[in-house]
């Protein structure tokens, strides 16, 4: 009786300890943006929804190095690639823990099968969850993987093949991307089982850093460190996700201390929060261009004379400090800095109307002519305010009598409108999914993709040769040279005004030790940690 | 009296095809595709545009969507939200206590504290009482709730360190929501301080919200007391030799109520259909802002269902008001 009254005590004594260890757990809180739409990654598109699951919740096969666009090993220890480029062979991590959760308890670590799982049910339609949730997969599909994937095998319970149709060296940075997160196969099978499968998606189970705990809709998300997490557990025990829509409202949490960190800043609040002294603003470049593209198919945009001439007629410096104020930087190829192959030879046409005006007459447009430019109804990481950038350049080109009208349409109809090449100049940009150049050059000046994200629509032989052979040779050093001659012959044809990269600020609070901005855009909190 | 209420049950059908056929037809006018708008810069090829819509049932003729939605609606099946996949009613059950609890605290404030500076004012007719209250009132009524509420949050908040910036709870609280209302839900956790910190999060929002009801609440009142304090009967019970506190507060008041009541219904059913900015500031998770954002996304089912549920409860709220008209006055009672 006594040794129970003990055990009793032990008990509790040990159960106030530990509930006064989890009050002092060191916890993170993030001001989010936005909702997520869910949290499955290979359904949505949108960042917020990333930063929420594939970015806390899942690993993929590979990762992109915290901070940077450099590929390095993910639930895949190592790959082999055929010498012909047509098959990848994946040597899985052996000892990664699935999550457990309240509905969820694993009975095996991560294998072949998740893999086969998580890809499967993208790709072929007669899977049991492919139609689970909507079945719509936007980013398998925008990244051609359908085409691509010719079949994926499950060696042994270690080894999985990639068989492609045809060689893709941006294959592996492909597999970094948010949408090829490898969900528990285990867990999927259970709950198809029970015959709720759509709980793969709501309360999801994966082998990321943190573990989803609770999330109560346009409010708040929480999460707590993986303990098992393979790579070793998170620096912080708690992370919170407070969803805070207006940034007037983040950026006065930050200051009173009730979030960390906050994403996307005012502009205007920019130079307070570098006085701040309880604040510390990081800043990098974004993986972004924002561009004006000329409709190459219309007169008198056919002319590579007339295009270059009106480069030399704008301003950029003038569109970055009017537009961007502090947070852009005056764009001269069609790739960021930041991602590899940037052509520092490049030279930009500078601004110099005498000699725009000089083109025109030789092009046979003595005195101008009239256009028009389109701008976007929305402000995009690429280009905080479309309708401004565009009076700044009609300004300009009123210097060399080129009249233009100023065109807007709602976000949608902008979209497909200038998708079917209604415009003639139109201001649109981009920004990166997996840090290869393939992924703006092909995606946004190849000739497949007129009609589509080419808004120029301009297909040019000698750049479209340039890019084919960089999609098919596996040698980085050989792929980089060939980027580069292609950024020299878009320079020189002149398809688009390359207009700016814009600069992402985060600005966190003092205590907060090793974030690290990302250049795709997430949020990243594995590796954070919080000072007591 | 059962005859007035068929009466006004039996309107209600037509009310509510007039909001189906409404929101129907404006959301369908703005121009937007929701697969275009997921797609974003990345575009999509025609084939797929095509599948996504037929799965969405928007490529069928716009009568017999509209068919389709009535005959869902119905059944009790408001659809699913094109974004999250999520049953539209679902979503709704899960951001209106939110909204009743912010709305509830909102017009507790605007009645406590409008009804006696009306009244006040109605009685000191002239006095500085009353030109403060009729000012004060004009100000709140025309204030710009964005920019007010940020002076809120900078002067209590970051400034004096007393409310919490935003939210409903404090993030190191860790409590299950099951009711939704995050009083109750924190007062039946066993986390020391969860409820103060609730209690803490609902001040600066309940006042923000609060401030038009209360300016409109205070002016009704006002107006309505001058009207009242004018008539024969109150000279009357003046002349009888009653106590000013008698003649003010039962024969003048209860009658002055009967259009501060109206106003008070209709304000709960603007309160009711969506603090849509202070819940944006204040990052409550309340369907005005979640109607918004549907728009935004043209999230159809999202948009027209829950502008169906808000159009109900208005619909219900004011049911509610002409019955209180006949408790408050009996001769609205036996006229009927």
């Amino acid at each position: 009786m006594k040794l129970l009254k003990r055990l009793l005590i032990l008990a509790l004594v040990s159960a106030f300890l530990f509930a006064g260890a989890n009050a002092y757990a060191k916890t993170c809180v993030y001001c989010s943006e936005g909702s997520p739409e869910g949290f499955n990654p290979s359904l949505y598109t949108a960042g917020t929804t990333f930063d929420a699951c594939s970015r806390t919740l899942f690993d993929k096969l590979v990762h992109f190095e915290r901070g940077t666009t450099k590929i390095i090993p993910g639930l895949a220890e190592s790959w082999d690639v055929s010498a012909d480029g047509l098959t990848y062979t994946f040597h899985l991590r052996k000892g990664v823990k699935v999550h457990k959760t309240k509905n969820f308890t694993p009975t095996r670590d991560f294998n072949a099968d998740d893999v086969i799982f998580s890809f499967h049910r993208q790709w072929k339609k007669d899977h049991p969850y492919h139609q689970v949730s909507g079945g719509a997969y936007e980013y398998f599909n925008g990244m051609s993987m359908p085409d691509l994937l010719k079949a994926i095998e499950k060696v042994d319970d270690y080894t999985v093949k990639f068989a492609l149709n045809r060689p893709e060296a941006p294959m592996i940075a492909n597999l970094a991307m948010d949408f090829a997160s490898i969900f528990s196969a285990e867990y999927a099978d259970k709950m198809l089982a029970a015959g709720t499968p759509e709980k793969v998606d709501l309360e999801p189970v994966g082998t990321g850093p943190f573990i989803l705990v609770d999330y109560q809709k346009d409010s708040i998300i929480r999460y707590v460190a993986h303990p098992d997490y393979w790579d070793g557990k998170a620096a912080i025990d708690k992370l919170v996700f407070a969803i805070t829509p207006d940034p007037s409202v983040r950026y006065a949490k930050l200051k009173a201390g009730e979030c960390h960190v906050m994403p996307y800043p005012n502009p205007a609040d920019l130079a307070q929060m570098a006085d701040d002294p309880d604040i510390k603003l990081l800043e990098q470049e974004g993986l972004n261009v924002g561009y004006l593209a000329f409709n190459t198919e219309k007169k008198p945009f056919d002319n590579a004379k007339v295009r270059v001439a009106l480069n030399y007629a704008i301003n950029k410096q003038a569109i970055i400090d009017a537009v961007f104020q502090k947070a852009g930087k005056i764009a001269k190829n069609p790739i960021p800095p930041t991602i590899w192959s940037y052509n520092e030879a490049t030279k930009d046409y500078p601004y110099d109307p005498e000699k725009a005006k000089a083109m025109l007459a030789e092009a046979g447009f003595p005195n101008g002519f009239e256009t028009d430019i389109w701008a976007m109804p929305v402000q995009r990481p690429y280009n905080p305010n479309a309708r401004r950038m565009a009076e700044v350049i009609q300004a300009d080109w009123a210097k060399v009598g080129v009249k233009a009208k100023i065109v807007t349409y709602e976000w949608g109809e902008y979209l497909k409108r200038s998708k079917d090449g209604e415009h003639q100049t139109v201001l649109l940009g981009w920004t990166g999914d997996n840090g290869d150049p393939d992924n703006f050059l092909a995606v946004l000046l190849g000739c497949d993709a007129v009609g589509g994200a080419n808004r120029a629509r301009w297909c040019y032989k000698p750049f479209e040769d340039l890019i084919q052979k960089a999609k098919v040779v596996s040698d980085a050093a050989e792929r980089t040279k060939l980027y580069e001659q292609a950024q020299l012959v878009f320079k020189e044809q002149a398809p688009w005004v390359t207009i700016a990269h814009s600069i992402v600020y985060m600005p966190v609070r003092n205590e907060v030790m090793d974030y690290k901005i990302d250049p795709f855009g997430g949020h990243i909190f594995y590796g954070v940690d919080i000072k007591e | 009296m059962i005859k007035f209420f068929l009466n006004r049950i039996a309107m209600i059908i037509p009310t509510f095809i007039g909001v189906t056929l409404l929101t129907f037809a404006l959301i369908h006018l703005i121009p937007g595709d929701p697969v275009v708008l997921i797609a974003g810069e990345r575009g999509i090829t025609p084939e797929r545009h095509a599948i996504l819509r037929a799965e969405l049932g928007l490529d069928k003729p716009i009568m017999v969507q509209y068919g389709r939605y009535v005959w869902g609606v119905l059944h009790g099946d408001l659809g699913k939200s094109i974004v999250t996949k999520q049953p539209v009613f679902k979503e709704f059950i899960t951001l209106f206590p939110a909204t009743v609890e912010l709305s509830f605290f909102a017009l507790i404030l605007a009645v406590l504290f409008g009804i006696p500076a009306g009244v006040i004012a109605g009685v000191k007719r002239g006095s500085v009482f009353d030109h403060s209250v009729m000012g004060l009132s004009l100000t709140g009524y025309s204030m710009p709730i964005f920019w007010w509420a940020l002076l809120m949050i900078l002067f209590f908040s970051v400034f004096l360190h007393w409310t919490p910036v935003s939210g409903r709870l404090s993030a190191l609280f860790w409590i299950d929501t099951d009711t939704g209302f995050m009083l109750i839900d924190a007062l039946r956790s066993d986390e020391k301080g969860a409820f103060i910190s609730a209690l803490r999060h609902l001040i600066l929002p309940s006042i923000v919200l609060g401030t038009i009801p209360l300016a409109v609440i205070a002016r009704m009142t006002r107006s309505a007391m001058l009207e009242v304090l004018s008539e024969d009967y109150v000279r009357t019970a003046r002349a009888k030799g009653l106590a000013p506190w008698r003649v003010i507060g039962i024969h003048a008041l209860r009658n002055a109520l009967i259009p501060v009541i109206t106003v008070i219904g209709l304000q709960t059913g603007v309160l009711l259909a969506g603090a849509i900015l202070t819940e944006t500031i204040f990052a409550w998770p309340g369907v005005g802002k979640w109607i918004v954002e549907s728009i935004r996304r043209r999230d159809y089912p999202s948009v027209q269902g829950g502008i169906l549920l808000i159009s109900s409860l208005i619909i219900l709220v004011n049911l509610i008001v002409d019955m209180l008209y006949g408790v408050v006055n009996p001769r609205i009672r036996h006229t009927r």
